[in-house]
């Protein structure tokens, strides 16, 4: 296949979850809906069902509303939407973590007004200790338990094994292609690298492997193009809609790097290696990952950030703030000073999944790519 | 300190002489006063000094003999005095988002400030934070240790989505809880004195009863006490639970309370036509705007969950309790079904003819489930209720007309209830 088909292959399911959804529902396959950011996809895997992205979707809320205030995350808002209204029939399960305050609320919201979607709730520890990946380890037996019900046989030790190692594969061919993209962002612009990085959420992960093997093999054989353009980072839950990475593109402006939720936060590291316990490798996974979402007293993903531009060569960052999402709300004067500090502007702009005008985006961004110079 | 005189304009009527406090009163402010000021001395005498989060293991630090003072005590007293709306502006100008808790806002404005109206804080040497009220809390004092470069403790609750801890959980927090004594005698030079641990236990359950029962003597009919003046002892549980002192004011409390109750008095100064739950955190920067209109109607708030979220109730001695009692105490922690439960109880207990629920624009955890809470219990019990939009600290979020409205609404709903049960009885 060549680069333009693997990638138009990318960009339908990044654009018609519900479609990709009806395809699996089709081949007989149960299929698990897995909300941001971070859930043991793989324990939805080696239960030989599909885990699928739960990621809202650009509507205005209206179900929503008799369950939670306009100030909610939009991402919740619209999932909750999607699962009142039956856009989301035909998951079996939707598994549900505890990430934020609003997530804990998600979870009660959903069982009072999704009650025909079964919900697995997951606690991840803060502290990333050895007595928190314990703790952690507990919690996915708990899932594994409750996702055996759902597919109505055992998960064993072997299946889990074997769903490390498809993620593993996976998470490295993603780390590949955001390193060699860089080499081609003629190619792959801000909106098809991130249909590239979203339709992970809606395939098969050993299948959506096969295909971003093809794209990078393919990319490696393309000469590498010298991008005249901006290069800038983005930083935050999720870079959506693509209009909004239009304007990027058309002001001449590449995304080189991100530090999304949704797409390169999912790729940090790789399951520890080993042939101990699947679920306690599992859960290692954990400790690292750097995130609004998990406890970080030294403030890592400041210092990430910092490396990122350092080694991208960024000219600028753009914070994308997700609306009323107040873990990033946190981080964002801290990751601002630091980067003013090695000469890197950064732009916050607010991301929503309510329709509005872009317009003032579109002034924001053309402000922006034009003082990077 | 001398007294302020206002001078009366000619022909206005005369000025109301306030009525002298209670004694408990006057305890209590003292207790808070003197906890601010030892903090400083201690911190001036070259001693280690914590913040830390309110409804932390405080068991621990009060042990250790530590002085500890609350960032949430600091933002809500300065709120109340209308004394933060400048932090507010700060933190923003820092780039904090408006969308953050406004107690937070007060206080990472505060971290850069070091100076305040009133309630100052010295500069902490360590953080202690507990994400059982909610995970903003993390945030917040992570961006503290990172400015301070302090280390941070935190105690992490993990949410509740079963009724209660499991066995797993209990152990996580009771590993964290020894991780805590270690890392304070590292920082303070001191060694725990597990007897003394257990004393500080034994003193924060005496506490945690007298609260209780000064709380519960409110489902009395008429209540002998305004409810709002319970706001006005919380600094004892949230600051001073695991002390002597605290006993102390809350002794005083239940004797003036009783003795109200024994002549048939009340510090509610007008006839309790209704009495009426509240739901969520005190509006503080409009705390005599809110009373007064419930005072209008004959409207008592005579209890509250907020009031009541320090019962953590654990054996003396037993760190596994207490680890479980943090865990499972507050409500933010609890899953939907375990606080309607609770709620309903309470509306039961003491006899409420409505429900006022604060949607305050801090707190997404008390109100991202709060209509369905509003569903269930308003349909478990027949109860009435209404809610307003407000926030605990910022005073942009609150409007006196629709708190006002929101409230005649309920009123009318309530005598109607009331004229059909006079009715009934006829």
């Amino acid at each position: 296949m060549d680069i333009q088909a693997i990638l138009s292959q990318l960009s339908f399911a990044a654009e018609n979850p519900r479609k990709m959804l009806e395809e699996q529902l089709a081949q007989g396959k149960k299929v698990v809906g897995c909300f941001p950011s971070y859930t043991p996809e793989e324990l939805v895997d080696a239960a030989g069902m599909v885990p699928f992205g739960v990621w809202g979707a650009q509507m205005e809320p209206y179900l929503a509303k008799k369950y939670l205030p306009v100030f909610a995350c939009p991402i919740l808002q619209s999932s909750l939407e999607m699962g009142l209204s039956g856009k989301l029939d035909g998951l079996s399960a939707v598994v549900i973590p505890t990430l934020c305050d609003t997530f804990r609320c998600i979870t009660q919201d959903w069982l009072a007004g999704v009650p025909h979607i079964p919900m697995i709730p997951v606690s991840y520890p803060q502290n990333r200790t050895d007595a928190g990946i314990r703790f952690l380890r507990s919690e996915f037996a708990v899932v594994k338990g409750k996702l055996e019900e759902v597919c109505g046989h055992p998960i064993t030790d072997e299946d889990i094994k074997k769903s490390i190692r498809v993620y593993n594969e996976h998470t490295a061919v993603m780390r590949e292609f955001t390193a060699v993209a860089n080499e081609h962002l003629d190619i792959i612009d801000p909106v098809m690298r991130h249909h590239v990085m979203k339709s992970a959420w809606f395939m098969p992960k050993a299948e959506h492997t096969r295909l971003m093997r093809e794209l990078v093999t393919a990319l490696k054989a393309t000469q590498p193009t010298c991008f005249k353009g901006r290069r800038v980072l983005l930083s935050g839950i999720a870079a959506e809609p693509d209009s909004l990475l239009q304007i990027l593109t058309d002001n001449n402006v590449a995304v080189v790097g991100d530090d999304l939720a949704q797409e390169s936060r999912q790729y940090t590291a790789p399951i520890p290696e080993g042939q101990g316990d699947p679920l306690l490798r599992l859960a290692g996974k954990w400790r690292g990952q750097l995130c609004s979402l998990a406890h970080d007293e030294g403030k890592g993903r400041v210092d990430m950030l910092v490396d990122m531009a350092n080694v991208t060569s960024a000219d600028g960052m753009i914070f994308c703030q997700m609306k009323f999402c107040d873990p990033e709300e946190y981080d964002y004067p801290l990751i601002s000073r630091a980067l003013k500090e090695i000469g890197v502007p950064t732009l916050c702009l607010e991301v929503d999944q309510q329709p509005g005008s872009t317009e003032q985006i579109r002034t924001r961004l053309q402000t922006f790519a034009e003082m990077l110079g | 300190m001398e007294e302020k005189v206002t001078q009366a304009a000619p022909g206005a009527a005369p000025q109301k002489p306030k009525k002298p406090l209670p004694k408990s009163r006057i305890m209590v402010g003292e207790q808070l006063a003197k906890l601010y000021q030892d903090t400083i001395d201690a911190k001036a005498r070259g001693e280690k000094i914590g913040w830390s989060a309110s409804i932390f293991p405080q068991e621990i630090a009060e042990a250790l003999g530590l002085y500890i003072v609350y960032p949430e005590n600091q933002a809500a007293g300065l709120a109340a005095r209308h004394q933060s709306d400048d932090l507010l502006a700060h933190a923003e100008a820092a780039g904090y988002n408006m969308d953050i808790c406004s107690y937070a806002r007060t206080s990472l404005a505060y971290m850069d400030t070091l100076t305040a109206e009133s309630n100052n804080m010295p500069k902490p040497d360590f953080v202690l934070c507990c994400n059982n009220i909610c995970n903003q809390l993390t945030k917040w004092f992570e961006n503290l240790a990172h400015q301070f470069q302090v280390p941070m403790f935190l105690i992490d609750t993990v949410y509740n989505y079963d009724p209660c801890a499991s066995e797993e959980k209990v152990k996580y927090v009771r590993a964290q809880i020894d991780d805590l004594i270690h890392g304070l005698e590292e920082i303070s030079g001191k060694k725990m004195d597990y007897d003394k641990l257990t004393e500080v236990m034994r003193i924060s359950q005496r506490n945690k009863d007298l609260w209780r029962e000064a709380n519960e003597l409110l489902a009395a009919k008429p209540a002998p006490l305004a409810g709002f003046d319970l706001f006005n002892y919380m600094s004892c549980m949230v600051c001073n639970r695991g002390k002597e002192s605290t006993t102390a004011v809350l002794e005083q409390l239940i004797s003036e309370i009783k003795e109200n109750i024994a002549q048939g008095k009340s510090t509610f100064p007008v006839e309790e036509e209704y009495r009426v739950f509240w739901e969520g955190i005190a509006c503080w920067p409009y705390l005599g705007h809110t009373f007064k209109t419930l005072k209008k109607y004959g409207i008592n708030m005579v209890a509250t969950g907020y009031v009541n979220a320090w019962g953590l109730e654990y054996e003396p001695g037993d760190l596994d309790g207490l680890a479980r009692a943090y865990i499972d105490l507050p409500n933010n922690n609890n899953n939907l079904e375990t606080v309607v439960a609770r709620r309903i109880e309470a509306h039961k207990k003491f006899q409420v003819d409505g429900t006022i629920y604060h949607v305050n624009r801090s707190c997404k955890v008390m109100d991202c489930q709060q209509y369905e809470t509003q569903r269930r219990i308003s349909e478990a019990t027949g109860i009435p209720f209404t809610s307003f939009d407000g926030d605990q600290a910022d005073f942009r979020a609150y409007s006196e007309a629709q708190y006002e409205t929101r409230i005649q609404g309920l009123v009318e709903v309530m005598e109607q209830r009331k004229k059909e049960r006079e009715g009934g009885k006829g």
